[in-house]
């Protein structure tokens, strides 16, 4: 039972990345239209939002330690980041620490920037092509983007680590009655989790409850008619790109202290993401969410060293047989629309 | 006025005979170039580099490259000669190769072995590369190795840690300086049982390819021999990104040490998901949790960052040793580029300058006659102690340095510390275990 319970666990947070970036995939693909491949990158861009601003705040000068030598037995230079003269060296370390939060607030708006730019510089002139055109723009776009990181990040990971404050885990099983060390969970990944519930509640609050939401909800149902009516539904989906860039750029921002983030995130996560938003239902948001958790948990389940000792692979392909079998039995997915991608 | 008489037999008579007359020398010219592949015939001679310049170990690839290049300004006797001062053969005379010029050109292994063997092929085919070397992969070094072969060239391995690069897999051709899986399993256990003791419980998580598989067992065999139980070994996949669903079930399993055997990417987030989940603050069979990894890099090291701290690894050499010939290279290199060289650095470096050395010492660039004055070559001053080219099976011998993070590094390339320089006798194997034929040398054309 608790190895059930902390793969569940291991599912969810798992399942929060998959399902904040196919969130915004099939929130792109409902109201334009496009399969955009370039939406890894976007979290991959996110992520490195993240590396930049804590490169930001580090800024430091040098500093010679006469006491101490480096290899080649100079004097020491010592980096000092400028925010300890300006804030005190506690502050300034306390600022440091808590870069990855404050990223979020760096990432918005040059995610949404970054939206705007790609669906309005290169992508609606692609609106009216077939999805292969599609496909293969959006995925040359993704591989400028990550060589671009590249060139001025370098290939290695970043290690850009979460807030001290919520480094190392707690005990789940010994706080639900199991024994000690039994379901351990680390605080991060709760906190991501946590914040994944967040921003999809979020966006489907701001679809729901909002004028706005309401016009593009129309606008994704008949297109045709919401223009009819006088609204410039083009601006609309513009602005949900850019939304929907955002919120794929802070599942990045927020998943680097798990994986240090390198130039090729993007690409890891994408063809998974793609299966979500299959399984899930193509311009289904809350088929997405849903095929996202489960494949997640699925996932991890399909790690346990008793499954793949009864079923040696089944980790490396799980997650593609449950696609098949889905479609097999649900063509359109489990929450899917009739008509998306049917003509 | 004169007569000319022309007549048609006349004129492809005079023509066979001018041809015959004209393709004589290049017969006699192609008669010699065909003693070796791509022999030197002007005034330079070409080395092919065959690094990662793109993909996941393009920064480890770049660092093989810097030393590659280091190693050519010392060949033709610029800069400070760095190891050739160290260097205890005497050989080399900073002239270039037998007086030839070294001249070189790159290719991209992106980490991948077909796009290696394409492009150690193009540097053999069009730029006339005499000798191929670099790489930062098992997989690619043993797929180059057996293209270097057939072509008839030497291949001087760069970071190639799998037993597999000069046992089952090895070459007439093909030469490691590098270590390998068995010597780190060799150098660590005796570390790891004076550090953890003697009774412990190991869950091994192995990265499900060649590598992964000869570094699985030589770690498992090696910690078994010193009393440790193996609990579990899980494959995980080399694609694998998040390793959380892997890592949570060890503490159930009642292991009370974590060896990863993964390498670059992979090892960076799973020893980064490992200490997220705590298991370095856990207590098991009373036991502090431990977690090794076999082979450290620094662009790991760096990758993972401060959760390196304190764990044990090995390394084939590291920057900080004392030797004459260390200081000497960290010198030159770090001069020029500004930072400490890494290993995959030195161990480029070496092999290149090896190479040279050995064309000297044969007196010739032909293959075989290099394969010849490799093969038992004992040296010292590059770094390693004094070092065997077994010519059994192309594999050097020398000390393995067991290493661990370190707990205050002062800057991003301190981050290890040398704990332990294990003597090469402790690390020394009968070369038929690992199986495999060497074959007879190929000097190609």
């Amino acid at each position: 039972m608790d190895a059930i319970i902390l793969q569940i666990l291991n599912g969810l947070d798992k399942g929060s990345a998959y399902a904040l970036i196919a969130l915004g995939l099939t929130l792109i693909f409902g109201t334009l239209g496009v399969v955009n491949f370039a939406h890894g990158a976007l979290f991959m861009i996110g992520a490195f939002c993240a590396v930049t601003l804590s490169r930001i705040i580090s800024f430091s000068h040098e500093v010679i330690d006469e006491t101490r030598t480096d290899f080649l037995g100079n004097p020491l230079k010592v980096d000092v980041p400028y925010i300890y003269d300006w804030f005190g060296e506690a502050t300034g370390a306390a600022i440091i620490d808590w870069s990855v939060p404050l990223s979020i607030l760096f990432a918005i708006p040059i995610m949404i920037a970054v939206g705007v730019i790609m669906e309005r510089g290169l992508i609606k002139h692609f609106y009216k092509r077939p999805h292969a055109d599609q496909i293969l723009v959006t995925f040359g776009l993704a591989i400028v983007l990550q060589e671009i990181i590249k060139y001025y990040y370098g290939a290695n990971p970043i290690p850009t680590p979460a807030p001290e404050a919520f480094k190392g885990s707690f005990d789940f099983g010994a706080m639900i009655g199991f024994a000690e060390n039994t379901i351990i969970y680390p605080y991060w990944r709760l906190v991501y989790f946590m914040f994944a519930a967040l921003i999809i509640g979020a966006v489907f609050a701001f679809l729901q409850f909002t004028t706005f939401g309401m016009v593009v909800r129309a606008g994704m149902a008949d297109r045709e008619t919401v223009g009819l009516l006088g609204i410039n539904i083009d601006k609309r989906f513009t602005i949900m790109f850019g939304i929907a860039a955002a919120v794929a750029g802070l599942a990045g921002v927020m998943y680097v202290p798990i994986n240090p983030p390198n130039y090729h995130m993007g690409m890891d996560f994408l063809v998974l993401s793609f299966v979500v938003v299959v399984v899930g239902g193509m311009g289904s948001l809350p088929g997405a969410v849903l095929a996202g958790f489960l494949l997640g948990i699925l996932e991890s389940f399909a790690s346990m060293r008793q499954v793949i000792d009864l079923i040696p692979g089944i980790n490396q392909i799980i997650i593609y047989l449950v696609a098949i079998i889905i479609l097999l039995t649900r063509p359109r997915g489990l929450m899917g629309r009739k008509g998306v991608m049917e003509d | 006025m004169s007569k000319t008489n022309l007549t048609r037999r006349g004129v492809l008579k005079s023509g066979a005979v001018a041809g015959a007359g004209v393709a004589l020398p290049t017969i006699f010219t192609a008669s010699s170039a065909a003693a070796y592949t791509n022999e030197p015939t002007g005034s330079s001679v070409t080395l092919g580099f065959n690094v990662p310049q793109t993909g996941p170990y393009a920064d480890e690839g770049a660092d093989e490259l810097r030393a590659y290049e280091l190693a050519v300004e010392h060949l033709n006797g610029g800069g400070d000669g760095g190891m050739m001062n160290t260097f205890s053969s005497k050989a080399l005379k900073g002239n270039g190769i037998l007086g030839k010029k070294v001249e070189y050109v790159t290719g991209d292994t992106q980490t991948k072995s077909d796009a290696a063997r394409a492009s150690a092929k193009s540097m053999i085919e069009k730029d006339g590369a005499v000798m191929i070397t670099g790489g930062s992969s098992s997989g690619v070094a043993v797929a180059v190795q057996a293209l270097c072969q057939e072509a008839g060239v030497i291949f001087m391995a760069g970071l190639t840690h799998s037993n597999d690069t000069t046992g089952k897999d090895k070459r007439a051709n093909g030469f490691r300086h590098f270590f390998n899986s068995y010597m780190s399993g060799a150098a660590l256990a005796p570390i790891l049982a004076a550090n953890y003791g003697t009774d412990r419980k190991a869950y091994h998580l192995t990265a499900d390819y060649n590598w992964g598989y000869t570094t699985e067992e030589a770690v498992k065999t090696s910690t078994e021999a010193m009393g440790w139980e193996t609990v579990a070994a899980v494959r995980t996949p080399l694609t694998q990104t998040d390793f959380s669903s892997y890592i949570a079930p060890v503490l159930q399993s009642g292991a009370d040490v974590l060896v990863l055997n993964h390498y670059g990417g992979n090892m960076v987030n799973s020893l980064t998901n490992a200490v997220q989940f705590g298991l370095r603050d856990k207590l098991v069979n009373n036991k502090n949790f431990e977690i090794v990894v076999p082979l450290y890099s620094r662009l790991m090291a760096r990758g993972a960052g401060a959760n390196v701290k304190g764990i044990y690894g090995s390394t084939n050499w590291h920057w900080s040793l004392q030797d004459e010939g260390t200081k000497a290279f960290v010198k030159s290199f770090g001069t020029k580029y500004g930072f400490p060289p890494s290993q995959a650095a030195h161990t480029t470096y070496v092999q290149a300058l090896l190479y040279a050395d050995a064309c000297e010492r044969a007196g010739t660039f032909n293959p075989c006659g290099v394969a010849e004055a490799l093969e038992g070559f004992e040296f010292d001053g590059m770094g390693n102690g004094k070092t065997l080219y077994r010519a059994e099976d192309h594999q050097c011998f020398k000390d393995v340095l067991v290493v661990r993070g370190k707990e205050n590094p002062t800057s991003e390339f301190d981050l290890l510390e040398i704990v332990e320089v294990t003597p090469v006798d402790q690390v020394t194997y009968d070369a038929s275990i690992f199986g495999g034929d060497l074959g007879t040398c190929n000097p190609g054309a």
